[in-house]
């Protein structure tokens, strides 16, 4: 998984950006520390938040993600052609001074990440909606990335 | 710098239910993550539920047992193929042993994107009486 999601880096180097390279760094060193602290090590991206899907259909690639209590326009997104950077806080507002509390496992932050995009998009059309605590965002593959049916004579 | 401020938000996978009577649908299960806290009216919970719709969210309050049993639909569309999965979707299924007294008549429930707040008022301690001790 994690070799599969560098690959168009390797592909195509004249897109490549420092900050990008960084990033990505960062996220593996994170990787490996979690997977020494926890004794294991899972799945392509694991250890930054906010955790995503990446899912694609002929025309678009999906990227989901669960941000429970994030209205949309607490989340910030960008674009590149290759890749997607989000970040926000999310907040839990403080309640009754009074209140005791029993259990308390939700957990707020900040949180920043960037993802490297499987293939080239129009940057031009992306949309992005989140519905009950669910960010989806999608990403029109360009023109020329889209697969075409091809007509034997 | 308050603390929320200071920390960054850290990667915690869903934890699976287990223990729980099986189901007859199959699918994962988890617990969502809960806050519960006390006050002198009642009891509030808010549980992290993203994905589940208002309408496909059950909450019953049976003999002191509250559950919670939150139905989530298939976000991805039907051609859609994976290329990274790093969390994994499923109905969302806790319960909660009560200890006070909960009107039920008034308890109240709103989601909001993707949080249950759930309100669960006591029930009203009786009125203190005065008793008057005649004299004879």
């Amino acid at each position: 998984m994690l070799f599969l999601k560098r690959d168009p880096n390797w592909r195509n180097l004249s897109n490549w950006s420092p900050f990008e390279e960084l990033g990505r760094m960062r996220r593996d060193m994170e990787r490996l520390t979690e997977g020494i602290t926890r004794g294991f090590t899972r799945g392509a991206g694991a250890g930054v938040f906010p955790l995503m899907n990446l899912t694609e259909d002929n025309d678009a690639y999906y990227i989901r993600a669960e941000l429970p209590g994030m209205k949309a326009d607490e989340i910030e997104l960008s674009v590149t052609g290759d890749s997607l950077s989000i970040s926000g806080e999310r907040k839990i507002p403080g309640e009754d001074a009074e209140a005791k509390y029993h259990r308390r496992e939700r957990e707020s932050g900040r949180f920043n990440r960037i993802l490297n995009l499987p293939g080239p998009i129009d940057v031009q059309k992306v949309d992005a909606s989140s519905v009950n605590g669910v960010l989806t965002i999608k990403l029109p593959k360009s023109e020329a990335a889209k697969p075409r049916q091809i007509n034997i004579k | 710098m308050t603390e929320s401020e200071a920390k960054a938000l850290q990667v915690r996978e869903k934890s699976e239910v287990s223990g729980m009577t099986e189901q007859t649908k199959p699918g994962l299960v988890f617990t969502p993550d809960v806050d519960i806290f006390e006050t002198e009216k009642g009891l509030t919970l808010l549980a992290d539920m993203p994905g589940v719709r208002a309408e496909d969210l059950n909450i019953d309050l049976k003999e002191n047992v509250l559950t919670l049993d939150g139905d989530v639909q298939k976000p991805e569309g039907q051609n859609e193929a994976g290329i990274s999965v790093e969390y994994r979707t499923g109905k969302y299924y806790r319960q909660f042993n009560l200890s006070e007294i909960i009107d039920q008549s008034k308890i109240e429930a709103a989601m909001t994107d993707g949080v249950l707040r759930l309100t669960l008022p006591k029930v009203e301690a009786a009125k203190p009486r005065r008793i008057t001790v005649r004299s004879s």
